[in-house]
């Protein structure tokens, strides 16, 4: 199973260069499904909103209302038609790529089951509303998915009469049926934005919108579509005739086909296993909760960075529980973190520079404590040889790291490379632990903690606390944001770093003065 | 130049979307049933016999209940299954027993069954047994019927109106 996920993952990523390099990271639209998820469900809202105007509920009205909106109306209520079914088109399409893009990059166990968990419902609650959708233009596709979906309800045996009984031909065919249609093609979406709100609830500065560029191209391109190819109904229904030759939407109705070859029963079973089982992903084996971060009262002045770079709000700050002179304290949910560091690399008290007796910051991670990190860049770094050394931040979801390692390139792996606090760069390069630093992780948009990528880079460009400092020249730091796929890619930006890094200048260090101690020009103890 | 590009790449995977979106929105189209053929839907929904006939308590049958139970017939709720069947041009096109609806088996039994056959003319025969009888039926209707391409021809019982109902 893991190596079947790494071989998707790995597709994906060859699908997301090939994007990148059409869109930039910023527009690729593989990077922004959720968003444009959300942009198809506006624009089916905006669209269906127009057409409720015109449209008239009734056996005979649905139908010629919704041609005089086509073809009478073309230019505006024929287009908003297509745009209608076009989006809800696109949405399922986004929708799917979404689930299977999260589960192929594991981005839906541990503490991030509840977006999982709440994105199931969607995929019911978004094929009833397309399936009601289409039932309301009562043409004979709406025929054959009404005869059909009420067949298939009345297998589960639960309803007293047969409801396929009300399509048994024109005469028992009741105009009511479209008043409730119209009403669960309204409550349904209304119902889905609440689940689709509570869905990202447990996302810090979650995107409900795409980029701008992507959103005009997406829309423009619906618009092109609705205009080359409108959407139409087909031949009126006439329950006194079986639809024979029928033009499916297959976006939403693949399943229907084999309605008529399966027994209902077995289709709701597989229906049922089917949500069951990805209700249940998140829990099945193998299990990879590790241990949330940890806050340490005696170090945390409730300075709230930490609550601020926290992807899945996991950090709060609450009332100080201990007699230090602060008001709030660092409080993590356990349930909600997922021990990505993300917190620690925020917290000013992670730095390598402190003059106490032990490395402990504020906020730390059980798994990877600071005072190891930085007993590891030591170890690290400390047999480097030649005049272009460096040291090598990488995340555990970016390349393998392991083939770099050299006499003078040292590897560090992180959870995340955001947690990074940026000053170990100050550190490594100011006291000669290495000429330069070089951090790599997840491809440019595609962060496996959604924001370790922008803090970072924010970070090193003084744009979010904690800055690196100015005194480091940036020409010693370089980023790669490389995904899995270009490892290759990886080892040439190093070796073109370190050809930059042997052309430097020698870096003007300053004096280190050790407390009780005379100033000395090199080494010293990162923390005594 | 690189911009162009881009602009180039953009398009394309624009289009490769709207192609994708256009076409399976509608397309391939699927054939739910053969245009030669025609539909016999039966369907209908019709309680059965009680499976006892109702009896009159006893005195010491009546002592034995408590007061506000006392009702002087005793009538078992359970119900008969129905049994149908449909012959076409002299064979058996369906036959099958339907049990009562509910967890006393007391409710109605329901018939919901689609037959497509060859467009064409046809003696059909409807017949259904709802009493406790053992043998023959107590309903029996037969029609020549000449059945177009994707006709749907509905069989409806309602006891009401005579028996079986052909529309």
């Amino acid at each position: 199973m893991t190596g079947l996920r790494t071989v998707a993952r790995a597709a994906f990523e060859g699908v997301d260069n090939v994007f990148n390099s059409a869109f930039t990271p910023a527009l690729n639209p593989l990077y922004h499904l959720g968003t444009l998820g959300w942009f198809f469900y506006w624009i089916t809202i905006v669209s269906g909103i127009y057409l409720y105007i015109f449209f008239d509920t009734g056996i005979n009205q649905a139908y010629e209302s919704l041609e005089y909106i086509t073809n009478v109306q073309w230019y505006a209520g024929g287009v908003m038609r297509s745009l209608h079914r076009y989006a809800s088109d696109a949405l399922i399409i986004v929708m799917m790529l979404h689930l299977t893009r999260e589960f192929v990059m594991d981005r839906y166990r541990g503490a991030r089951w509840f977006t999982w968990f709440t994105g199931v419902p969607l995929l019911w609650l978004v094929f009833a509303c397309g399936i009601s959708g289409y039932w309301m233009v009562w043409d004979v596709l709406a025929q054959y998915i009404a005869i059909a979906s009420t067949e298939w309800l009345d297998s589960l045996g639960i309803f007293g009469q047969s409801i396929a009984r009300n399509f048994l031909n024109n005469d028992t065919l009741s105009g009511r049926f479209f008043t409730l249609m119209v009403f669960i093609h309204i409550a349904v979406p209304l119902f889905m934005l609440l689940v689709m709100w509570i869905h990202i609830q447990r996302q810090r500065n979650a995107r409900v919108n795409p980029p701008v560029g992507l959103a005009l191209g997406t829309l423009g391109m619906l618009l092109a579509l609705s205009l080359a190819r409108p959407a139409v109904s087909q031949a009126p229904a006439n329950l006194d005739r079986v639809p024979s030759v029928i033009d499916l939407d297959w976006f939403y109705l693949v399943a229907y086909p084999l309605l008529d070859r399966i027994p209902g029963l077995a289709m709701w079973a597989i229906a049922g296993a089917g949500t069951l089982l990805l209700v249940m992903l998140p829990w099945l084996p193998p299990g990879r909760r590790r241990a949330p971060a940890s806050v340490d009262l005696d170090n945390c002045n409730g300075c709230g960075r930490c609550v601020d770079d926290c992807p899945f709000s996991a950090v709060s700050l609450e009332p100080r529980t201990d007699a230090a002179a602060f008001s709030h304290e660092a409080v993590v949910s356990d349930d909600l973190c997922t021990s990505c560091g993300i917190c620690v690399g925020a917290c000013p008290t992670a730095t390598p520079f402190r003059r106490t007796s032990e490395l402990v910051p504020g906020i730390d991670l059980p798994g990877l404590r600071i005072r190891e990190l930085l007993e590891n860049t030591l170890s690290a770094t400390g047999n480097l040889t030649g005049n272009a050394r460096v040291a090598v931040y990488g995340c555990g979801h970016g390349p393998g790291l392991d083939h770099l390692r050299g006499p003078d390139v040292a590897v560090l792996e992180l959870p995340c490379v955001a947690m990074l606090p940026p000053a170990f760069i100050d550190f490594v390069i100011s006291r000669d632990h290495a000429d330069g630093v070089f951090l790599t992780g997840c491809s440019d948009g595609n962060c496996h903690y959604r924001l370790g990528i922008d803090w970072t880079g924010q970070r090193l460009a003084g744009e979010r606390d904690p800055y690196l400092r100015k005194r480091i020249p940036r020409e010693r730091v370089a980023v790669l944001w490389a995904g899995i796929n270009r490892g290759t890619r990886l080892q040439q930006e190093i070796h073109a770093f370190q050809d930059r890094l042997g052309a430097l200048p020698p870096f003007k260090r300053r004096p280190y003065r050790s407390p009780g101690r005379q100033p000395e020009e090199e080494g010293g103890g990162p923390h005594d | 130049m690189i911009k162009m590009t881009r602009f180039i790449g953009q398009f394309v995977a624009y289009a490769l979307f709207a192609l994708v979106v256009g076409y399976f929105a509608t397309q391939p189209s699927y054939t739910h049933l053969d245009p030669d053929k025609a539909l016999i839907k039966l369907s209908f929904s019709h309680a059965g016999a009680h499976r006892q006939e109702c009896r009159m308590l006893t005195q010491e049958d009546l002592e034995r209940l408590p007061p506000n139970m006392r009702r002087p017939m005793d009538c078992p709720r359970e119900r008969r299954p129905l049994l149908v069947e449909l012959e076409l041009d002299g064979e058996i096109l369906y036959r099958d027993e339907l049990p009562p609806s509910g967890l006393a088996s007391d409710g109605a039994s329901t018939a919901y069954r689609k037959f497509a056959v060859a467009a064409g003319s046809y003696r059909l025969v409807a017949r259904l047994r709802d009493s406790r009888r053992e043998d023959g039926f107590d309903y029996e209707k037969a029609t020549e019927i000449m059945l177009s391409p994707q006709q749907n021809f509905v069989i409806d019982f309602r006891p009401e109106l005579g028996g079986f109902l052909f529309l």
